[in-house]
């Protein structure tokens, strides 16, 4: 029988169920995060205005850049202030 | 274990001072072990773990054991030293005065790795996986998700306590937080994963050096990851470590064939994916990748470079790896240049292309000089400042040339945001190192990632012991 050492991290990621779906946007604040990819705005700018006209307060956030992951402040502010959120990952 | 009172004594068989001194042993009445035949003497340790743990060099050993403690030990036959020990006149009657002992099993170099691993108090902590009597060992561990693609060396204990020699530091010490998970990746885990990618214990200290620069924040190895672009982390180690550890800088030094820069490379790529978990089609979501990410590590070639080591320049001189995000080899050929400025021309129209020819400022680049088109620069006294400046002069690009549209290509810059002239590379965007082999007018780009602030940054780190 051969024994050999675990080349991992050896770490379970706690699995988190994600939060239901709300049945409707009507009325909630919904975050739009644009990665900083190139015309990922144009992508979430008519969103933005799709979601306006449903009556869904929009909020926006930007990544300092695509490649590097968001900056914790980021993340905390966008959940603190947002019921839902919109990654937009465009090229 | 709890050693008896009196006298207590090591063997082994194939010692002829242990076959001299058998009658003196059996006529002092000592407890004897023995090492190679379990059935000479009383006490068997075949396993030699009371060698291991009374720190038996050499045999014949005979210990002075009070209240379960040794108090006294001679090695070898000496008939004073013996007869002080056990206090006893007139031993070994017919023998010689003295006689050397052998070297004791447990010292053995072809054991004493699995006696550490066995006994010692060798530091490991990482999770112990039985493969079953069934199972074959190679396709366990590519069941298991541990390999790159490619057959991997069995990280046994054994292997492992082998590597960790290969560095002072501490086996549990934190060498870096390994992205994209960000899992704190000690020296015992680079040592596992070396162990996987075929490293001998001289590169270890150069595999620590290398996890640590690609962990290192400014790097931005999770971006590297998760881009969909080709790039992976490139290696190149300075110093003379590089030689003593037989690494390649000249003949085929971006290819295969050296061990050391092959395993060292992969055993960095490995700690990516074993330790950081980041794998192919999971957080690396490269469109083609690069056959670099399997390995992409090299020395640089410093005997007859025009140019002061790259990690000197870098601000770490001596041994020292710099890591770069790379995406694979560009060939560039001038065989007729033989003078700087027309050389420096060509190096500028092949840098020019990178990525893009309508992009500029956004990727970084790696020229890898070889020694004939190094030779030039020699001649002509440029070090690497100097060929920098030149090329930053020849790669200023006019806007016009790079605007949406222009030379019929949609790609390029929007319109307005560059007036003038644009330098294709940011400042410190673009590494000049130097390798390869005597013959050949050629050199090497290695494409670069998403530079600077907005991506990766190359980094530069000490090897240490």
């Amino acid at each position: 029988m051969t024994t050999v050492l675990d080349p991992t991290g050896e770490r379970r990621p706690a699995a988190r169920a994600p939060l239901p779906r709300p049945a409707s946007l009507q009325g909630r604040t919904v975050g739009l995060l644009d990665i900083g990819k190139a015309r990922g705005d144009v992508v979430l700018d008519r969103l933005a205005e799709l979601l306006r006209a449903d009556g869904v307060t929009v909020r926006r956030y930007r990544k300092p850049t695509f490649a590097r992951v968001a900056p914790v402040d980021l993340r905390q502010e966008i959940t603190e202030q947002c019921e839902v959120v919109v990654e937009a990952l465009a090229d | 274990m709890q050693l008896p009172d009196g006298l207590v004594a090591v063997v082994k068989r194939d010692c002829p001072t242990c076959v001299l001194v058998e009658p003196v042993l059996r006529g002092l009445g000592a407890a004897v072990w023995c090492q190679d035949d379990p059935t000479w003497f009383d006490h068997d340790d075949t396993a030699l773990e009371l060698s291991y743990r009374l720190g038996i060099e050499t045999v014949p050993t005979l210990m002075r054991v009070e209240d379960g403690a040794e108090t006294a030990r001679v090695v070898g036959w000496s008939r004073g030293q013996w007869e002080a020990l056990a206090g006893v006149a007139g031993l070994g009657e017919g023998l010689p005065e003295h006689r050397p002992g052998c070297g004791s099993l447990s010292v053995d170099p072809t054991r004493v790795d699995a006696l550490d691993a066995r006994y010692g108090s060798s530091g490991l902590t990482s999770r112990r996986v039985e493969l079953a009597d069934l199972e074959d060992e190679h396709e366990a561990l590519f069941d298991r998700g541990w390999t790159d693609g490619l057959p991997v060396v069995p990280p046994t204990p054994e292997r492992v306590v082998r590597m960790l020699r290969g560095t002072t530091r501490d086996p549990g010490e934190v060498v870096a937080v390994v992205p994209p998970d960000l899992v704190p990746c000690t020296v015992e885990k680079v040592a596992v994963n070396a162990v996987l990618a075929g490293c001998l214990p001289e590169h270890l200290p150069v595999v620590l050096a290398a996890v640590e620069a690609a962990s290192a924040e400014e790097f931005a190895l999770h971006g590297l990851l998760a881009t969909t672009y080709f790039a992976g982390p490139v290696v190149v180690v300075n110093g003379p470590v590089a030689t003593r550890i037989g690494m390649n800088s000249g003949v085929n030094a971006l290819g295969q064939g050296n061990r050391a820069n092959a395993t060292i490379g992969r055993a960095l790529q490995l700690v990516v994916r074993n330790v950081g978990r980041g794998r192919p089609g999971e957080v690396d979501r490269a469109t083609l990748g690069n056959p670099g990410k399997v390995t992409f590590c090299f020395a640089e070639r410093e005997q007859d470079s025009p140019f002061p080591p790259l990690a000197a320049d870098r601000g770490v001189p001596g041994d020292a790896v710099t890591v770069f995000a790379g995406s694979g080899v560009q060939p560039v050929v001038d065989q007729l240049s033989r003078d700087p400025e027309s050389l420096a021309r060509t190096f500028a129209a092949c840098l020019r292309v990178n990525a893009h020819p309508k992009l500029p400022m956004a990727f970084d680049a790696m020229l890898v000089v070889s020694p004939e088109h190094g030779r030039v620069f020699a001649a002509a006294g440029w070090d690497r400042a100097r060929l920098l400046a030149e090329l930053d002069g020849l790669l200023r690009l006019p806007a016009g040339e790079l605007v949406r549209g222009a030379g019929g290509m949609a790609e390029g810059l929007p319109p307005g945001v560059a007036a003038g002239e644009v330098p294709k590379f940011r400042p410190g965007g673009l590494l000049v190192a130097h390798a390869g082999g005597d013959a050949g007018l050629f050199s090497a780009i290695v494409g670069g990632w998403v530079a600077g602030e907005t991506g990766s940054v190359p980094v530069t780190r000490e090897v240490r012991a």
